[in-house]
């Protein structure tokens, strides 16, 4: 039998209000031992939530029941909101594990339900994923929309193109009699696979959803002593920077994920990778080089005439308080993590660079995994056959791609719009 | 006392009963009449696109159909000889007398007994086949083909007039049918139609487009008949329903068994009747109508395009309304069949029952429509019920390199919800699955089954040895793998990953119900189609990725 999970949705306490979440077959009836009789499907009751065990009160709450298969895991569902301090949701939580068939769930847990039970297909599971993650304000919105299936929208929109123009190169094979019903121009169906391939980049060309939700990645790259792990705890300790987490210090680069005016970045110190003098030190190089080559943006802040080639990079003249260094050269910021000095234009700077990256508030992103389906169908479009045939088959290739990337497949629903389309069959 | 018995001498009867013939058996072929074996009951026509690749597979099993129809072939056609070699669909129209006799023959070739009579009862001990009562008669077997089409409790429709059957004029199998119900081995209707038979000496051929055949420079079988021994030549001509037609039809569907509910069985999306087209399709101008001499020697016409179940005074009517058919005479009325067919996904991938060891089942009714869908099923069965009695190795058809194999694993993972029609839309590789190369694609398989004459296996042989020399690339068939290689390429890599899904093996009592993060509904089609392994299970409508990797995650648990 399926186990019942439960965990805390809200963020973590203390909160004013903390939703508790359980899904699965004993639902109902861990509410019924928690807050009494069960209330009505979709209707919010107040009740005093109480330890099964003893009786006694933990505290007064909302209990709201959901039925499967209506709602969002497709399993019965009931959700707590209680006071969202920490003594409260811990025993919350205890009296809920203390029940049979109850356990805590795992990160995930509720999404995958519901993607099992075809609650929600891959495109917004993935959405909802992004939103348990996202830790920014814009993040979230992003993570929204997607979760709404705005994305999935759009994709089914390219998905129906497609099987319309799969269908009409199917007819014009599979039904030589009917040539008057079916007869397909090669040229146009061409051009509008053509059409749509372009239409594809022009989405894969946008900003993607990565920096939004990994934090844009801004490499702070130089020689030794050039003053870059005392920058990267400037930038981390300034005014406008929140520290969200540390994610320690790795044998390659200390990572600092921060958010400046609600734009998510994550700060790549490579201190470590060079300052030593012995053997590992090429590996070291190597290593830098290589998070110079993964960064969204790179603080250089060696000599300008020393900098590595890259799209997006910003020379800063570091330790400019030190006094045989007041020669800032032309097009580098000067900056002081000990005064201070060019700090927040530094931030500034790194914001508006960070911001041409992501995706416009509102607007929709692909993630790596749609964007690699995508690419495969583009590509396959584009290199779509000189023949009937073997444009099917370039057809047939994106078509795939799609049907992997909204989690269906179908022949099925090719042939059913080759039938509605056409009079066929003598 | 029979190795093999079969029920039904239709084209999946003939080439099963032959089939397993040459693989050795004893075979009894079970039939109402000896005039039946090899009848073409619709359309005098074999191949086609699609249809034709399975024709040429079946030749390379030195199976029946396509050798027949070079001895009956009055016209032929490479269809889609404009766009690439992978979709060519070699057709042929068939003289019926011809054919039938063709079959005939070749039967008595491949020493097939023939039992007339009435097969009543299938004969079952322990879950195996035991054999079958015939005319009242017991008859031992080990095993069972049936293949009866559309005569399990079959009943016509021409008009609001119904009669049992499963032709016009003969019987049908209403006893075995409620057996086979009791067992829960058939499913549901469904319906399929035949036009009305046109007099050919009341046709004004001079105001008719002519279709003539092809200078034919291929055969069907690639043990062709010499060509002065074919038969003569007969040209086609296309005509068309215009406006007045369409109001005749459109007047009189409150006198259509199908718009007025007494047809309940599914009819096929790509055949549908002149009524249906116009219902459904109510804008266009007109349709063409194929008009397909049945043979030599008899004034019969078929047209093809104009299946109806009208009563009979509105398809004379109708039919008369069409320029050139003004004084036409109808000989024989068209009608709607509706008959029982069995759930294919009860099957296995040799067409065996996964209950009834030694039954197995082909052609119409597993749900399939079309001459070569069944004889291709009849072919499986055929050399899978010999090698269940004579204890042989199966043979297994593979959707990457047969026709045939896509259409056994539609049926058997998919089951239908309408007549499964082949169609080459249906072939993820259709660019190597092509008409040109089925002995390259499948003579090992068919050197190893052990069905091949002398004559057969030495066409293979050689072919397969010209492959190897400097010679081949001068071949048709070498230029047509070039023209793909990049496809075919690529197909071949998606291979590997399907390759790698195949081994992950869902053994025959596995509980699709235990598995852990499954919905019932993906219970419910797994358990109704019983994949054998994770790529079949992938194929299963409705089947998700995430209920995919469930099943994988099970499986590797119970095979640990």
């Amino acid at each position: 039998m399926t186990d019942t999970i439960f965990a805390l949705s809200s963020g973590r306490p203390p909160a004013a209000v903390a939703i508790i979440r359980t899904s699965g077959p004993q639902a109902f009836a861990a509410a019924e031992a928690i807050a009494g009789k069960l209330p009505q499907a979709r209707r919010p009751v107040l009740r005093t939530l109480r330890n099964p065990a003893g009786g006694d009160a933990i505290d007064d709450g909302l209990v709201l029941r959901f039925d499967g298969p209506a709602s969002a895991t497709g399993e019965n569902v009931v959700e707590y909101q209680c006071h969202g301090g920490r003594a409260v949701v811990d025993a919350l939580l205890a009296a809920l594990s203390s029940l049979p068939g109850m356990r805590l769930a795992e990160p995930g847990e509720f999404t995958r339900r519901a993607f099992a039970n075809d609650r929600i297909d891959l495109t917004e599971a993935e959405g909802l994923a992004d939103l348990l993650e996202a830790e920014t304000e814009s993040q979230r919105r992003a993570a929204l929309l997607m979760a709404e299936g705005g994305l999935r929208a759009q994709i089914e929109a390219w998905r129906q193109r497609l099987v319309d123009l799969s269908a009409r190169a199917e007819a014009a094979i599979d039904y030589v009699g009917d040539e008057d019903e079916t007869r397909a121009d090669e040229a146009v169906l061409a051009r509008q696979a053509q059409d749509l391939a372009d239409e594809l980049a022009e989405w894969l060309a946008r900003p993607r959803a990565e920096p939004l939700k990994e934090g844009v990645r801004v490499v702070v790259a130089g020689p030794p002593n050039a003053g870059k792990s005392s920058l990267v705890n400037a930038l981390a300790q300034s005014e406008k920077a929140i520290v969200t987490d540390i994610a320690g210090t790795t044998r390659d680069a200390i990572e600092v994920p921060l958010a400046i005016e609600g734009v998510p970045i994550t700060l790549v110190d490579t201190a470590g990778l060079r300052e030593s003098e012995d053997a590992v030190e090429a590996i070291g190089v190597g290593r830098a080089e290589s998070q110079v080559r993964q960064a969204d943006i790179v603080l250089w802040l060696g000599h300008p005439g020393d900098a590595p080639t890259h799209r997006r990079l910003i020379p800063v003249h570091a330790q400019a308080d030190r006094p045989d260094r007041d020669a800032v050269p032309a097009g580098s910021l000067a900056v002081s993590a000990i005064t201070g000095q060019g700090l927040a234009r530094l931030a500034g700077t790194i914001v508006e660079a960070a911001r041409r990256m992501l995706p416009a508030e509102g607007e929709l992103a692909l993630n790596r995994r749609q964007a690699s389906e995508m690419e495969d169908a583009a590509r396959a479009l584009y290199g779509a056959g000189p023949d009937l045939v073997t444009l099917a088959e370039s057809l047939r290739i994106a078509r795939a791609a799609f049907d992997r990337l909204s989690g269906r497949a179908g022949v099925e629903d090719m042939l059913d719009a080759l039938f509605g389309r056409f009079c066929l069959g003598k | 006392m029979f190795d093999v018995l079969v029920i039904g001498g239709g084209h999946a009867g003939c080439e099963a009963a032959a089939a397993a013939a040459r693989r050795g058996a004893r075979v009894g072929l079970v039939s109402f009449r000896a005039e039946d074996i090899g009848q073409m009951s619709c359309n005098p026509s074999i191949g086609g696109v699609g249809k034709g690749h399975l024709v040429r597979e079946l030749d390379v099993f030195d199976g029946l159909m396509a050798r027949a129809a070079d001895r009956a072939a009055v016209h032929r056609r490479m269809l889609n000889r404009s766009k690439g070699p992978a979709v060519w669909g070699p057709r042929v129209q068939a003289d019926r007398r011809l054919y039938r006799r063709a079959v005939s023959e070749l039967l008595g070739e491949a020493g097939v007994t023939l039992l007339i009579g009435e097969a009543t009862e299938l004969l079952v001990e322990q879950q195996r086949v035991a054999g079958l009562v015939v005319g009242g008669r017991h008859i031992a077997a080990r095993a069972v083909v049936i293949a009866t089409g559309t005569f399990l409790d079959g009943t016509l429709f021409c008009g609001m007039e119904r009669i049992a059957g499963g032709r016009t004029g003969e019987k049908a199998s209403v006893a075995l049918a409620a057996q086979l119900r009791e067992w829960g081995v058939a499913q549901g209707r469904l319906k399929t139609g035949t036009p009305p038979r046109l007099d050919g000496r009341t046709i004004d051929w001079s105001r008719l487009t002519p279709q003539p055949s092809d200078r034919a420079d291929w055969a069907m079988s690639a043990l062709a008949p010499l060509s002065e021994e074919r038969p003569a030549e007969l040209a086609c001509a296309i005509a068309r329903t215009n406006e007045r037609t369409h109001g005749i039809i459109r007047a009189n569907f409150d006198r259509s068994p199908l718009f007025a509910g007494a047809i309940e069985g599914r009819g096929p999306r790509y055949c549908p009747s002149i009524e249906d087209k116009i219902r459904r399709f109510g804008d266009r101008d007109g349709h063409q109508i194929f008009l397909e001499p049945e043979g030599l020697d008899t004034p019969l016409v078929y047209p093809n395009g104009i299946s109806t179940s009208l009563p009979a005074d509105v398809q004379r009517d109708f039919v008369r309304s069409i320029e050139g058919l003004e004084r036409c005479e109808i000989l024989r009325p068209g009608y709607a069949v509706e008959y029982e067919y069995a759930d294919a996904r009860r099957l296995g991938s040799t067409l065996e029952h996964q209950v009834v060891a030694g039954l197995f089942l082909a052609g119409q009714i597993n749900g399939t429509t079309g001459y070569e869908e069944a004889a291709a099923q009849g072919l499986a069965a055929g050399l899978n019920a010999a090698g269940h009695a004579l204890e042989l190795d199966p043979v297994r058809f593979d959707r990457r390199t047969s026709y045939i194999g896509v259409m056994i694993d539609d049926l058997t993972l998919q089951g239908v919800s309408e007549p499964y029609r082949m169609m080459t839309a249906r072939a993820e590789y259709r660019l190597y699955l092509r008409a040109d190369n089925g002995t390259s694609r499948l003579g090992d398989q068919a050197l190893a089954a052990g069905c091949l004459s002398t004559a057969r296996r030495r066409q293979v042989e050689s072919h397969l040895e010209l492959r190897g020399t400097a010679a081949w690339a001068e071949t048709d068939e070498a230029q047509a793998d070039a023209l793909y290689a990049p496809y075919i390429e690529r197909q071949r890599r998606e291979w590997e990953a399907l390759r790698r899904d195949s081994a992950v093996v869902l053994p025959g009592d596995f509980d699709f119900g235990a598995v852990p993060g499954l919905s019932n509904e993906a219970v419910e089609r797994l358990a109704a189609a019983r994949p054998e392994n994770l790529d079949q299970a992938s194929r299963i409508a409705g089947i998700t990725p995430a209920a995919l990797a469930a099943l994988h995650v099970a499986a590797a648990r119970r095979a640990a």
